[in-house]
């Protein structure tokens, strides 16, 4: 393994996290801040508990995986998106690195900021509301898991896109709907039983799931599938860069 | 001395059917600087990208000193620093951040006495904390080459330094070579521009169409097939050339006032003795001679043309 070049790729990315250190912490907890406002007061005043949660509460851990989705998907998918925009891409593949030190340098920033923010989000949810962790190193666990699935999947859409646009199709067109629709908000036992089963081939929900059972007990789908769920996406994803770099496809011709 | 790259039957398909290398044969002796001359699309860019890496692999072999580019293609890497034909350069990051991380990538451990000794052989220097965004144009290619060295490479490829550079810096990326050749380290240059094959490089190998139509020394090449032209002023001027010397292949020039006869110089016998004695049977008097080497660019032309045939 090349170290040297892992904490290179890192150190660079996390660099450039510095740089807009303020918009990256500041527009996480405004947004935060403004979700609990109009969900929380507005729509959680009508609505009184979740099993068993108060509605405060129990959005807090969908309001955080939301963030940390998109953050995931975003950063990583720009971080690889902007050297073969700029044309640096040449330094990688010319350098004595493997698609594992690549993904490791890259998606393990990508990773980070999402993971800092995602603990950000958690912060100021808890000036809004009593935030308590059952099991806080499930909690964790999930956090990490869905940080790295997603920077994954955003290396993917990075290296697949060929301009800009194509960059912001996917996350706005499929995941975004996808986590909205992934039991963010909401229990899935409050959707009609035909949404329930429906709802249920939605990949984020077990995501979401699994994440809530963390901090209340309570979760939709049970939580070792939950676990194989984000486990299954992660190895899809890796198998799928691995390929990627062994062709080529998209960074060489 | 010893082939530090080895080319052996190199050949590179494009998706789209582009047959971009054709079987080229080369083998780049350590400590020497080569400029591969070829016109726009030749391949040049492709020969360079394959062996990096940039490309996907071709058929055909390339070791770096004695590894396999594609096979240990670790080893093989961390010999080769690669300073491309564009400016691609992280605009926002400081000089010698970006220098620091190519160093990294390449698996050295940080050593700022290292990089400081680079950015002073390239004068950046003074600019090590500005970002790459506030620099010139010749300033970012000297961070490019700066980042190509930051590992320390026995080899240095160098895709076209000075396409679009003005004169001086021209020169002083000629002189960055010549220091870098000083210091042992092997140099692949790619140019079209003639003028700086003749300047700088120990051997010139001809690039046209994905073939390697010839590598030789510098000088070598320029005696072997220099071309030289003699240029005969007449006292009087003529409107043809007369008929006894017709088979010399002259060509009237100046309005009539001069002949010119172009001659092989590796040929046993010029033919100027014989040439000059027909002149004067056919009553012309000569009033001045003289005459011209061809350029490298002359050959290359002549090659080019030759190939495209």
């Amino acid at each position: 393994m090349n170290w040297a070049a892992v904490k290179s790729m890192y150190v660079s990315e996390m660099m450039r996290f510095f740089r807009t250190i303020a918009q990256s912490f500041i527009s996480p907890v405004i947004s935060t801040s403004l979700y609990f406002v109009v969900f929380g007061a507005a729509i959680g005043s009508r609505i009184d508990q979740v099993e068993g949660v108060s509605y405060g509460a129990f959005i807090v851990p969908g309001l955080i995986m939301l963030s940390v989705m998109t953050q995931s998907l975003s950063n990583a998918s720009f971080g690889i998106y902007f050297p073969k925009f700029i044309g640096t891409i040449y330094e990688l593949l010319s350098a004595p690195v493997n698609f594992l030190e690549i993904v490791l340098g890259y998606v393990g920033a990508a990773a980070t900021k999402a993971l800092f923010i995602g603990l950000v989000i958690l912060a100021t949810a808890a000036l809004f509301v009593d935030v308590q962790i059952q099991h806080p190193v499930a909690m964790l666990l999930f956090l990490v898991l869905t940080c790295l699935s997603f920077a994954l999947f955003g290396f993917i859409i990075g290296i697949w896109a060929g301009n800009f646009e194509q960059l912001q199709l996917i996350p706005l067109l499929v995941v975004t709907p996808l986590v909205f629709l992934g039991g963010s908000f909401y229990s899935i036992s409050m959707l009609p039983p035909l949404w329930q089963k429906i709802t249920l081939f939605n990949p984020v929900v077990y995501l979401i799931s699994g994440f809530r059972w963390s901090f209340f007990g309570i979760s939709d789908v049970p939580i070792g599938l939950s676990l194989m769920a984000i486990a299954g996406f992660t190895a899809l994803c890796l198998a799928i860069i691995w390929w990627i770099f062994r062709t080529g496809w998209r960074i060489r011709s | 001395m010893a082939a530090i790259v080895e080319i052996r039957d190199l050949r590179k398909t494009y998706a789209g059917g582009f047959e971009a290398l054709k079987g080229v044969n080369l083998a780049i002796e350590e400590g020497e600087i080569l400029a591969l001359l070829g016109p726009n699309g030749a391949g040049k860019t492709t020969l360079i990208s394959t062996i990096c890496g940039i490309t996907n692999p071709g058929t055909g072999q390339v070791t770096v000193g004695g590894h396999d580019v594609v096979e240990n293609y670790r080893e093989a890497r961390s010999m080769i620093g690669l300073v491309p034909q564009e400016i691609n350069l992280e605009p926002f990051s400081r000089v010698k951040d970006s220098v620091a991380f190519s160093r990294g990538l390449f698996g050295k451990p940080r050593d700022d006495a290292a990089i400081e000794k680079i950015l002073r052989q390239l004068s950046l220097w003074d600019k090590r904390d500005a970002r790459v965004v506030e620099l010139s144009g010749g300033m970012k290619r000297r961070v490019l080459i700066a980042k190509a060295l930051s590992h320390d490479p026995q080899v240095l490829f160098l895709d076209e330094p000075t396409a679009g550079v003005d004169v001086e810096l021209r020169k002083d990326m000629w002189d960055i070579v010549a220091e870098l050749k000083a210091q042992g380290t092997t140099i692949i240059l790619t140019t079209h521009y003639i003028e700086e094959a003749e300047a700088i490089a120990d051997r010139v190998g001809v690039i046209n169409g994905g073939e390697l139509l010839l590598v030789e020394e510098k000088a070598a090449l320029m005696a072997r097939l220099g071309q030289k032209t003699l240029q005969i002023e007449l006292q009087n001027p003529v409107t043809e050339v007369p008929d006894a010397l017709k088979p010399y292949g002259l060509e009237l020039v100046l309005d009539g006032h001069a002949l010119r006869y172009s001659y092989d110089t590796r040929g046993e016998s010029t033919g100027i003795t014989r040439l000059l004695s027909d002149l004067s049977a056919a009553g012309l008097s000569m009033r001045d001679l003289q005459t011209e080497q061809s350029s490298l660019e002359d050959i290359f032309v002549g090659l080019v043309r030759e190939g495209s045939a």
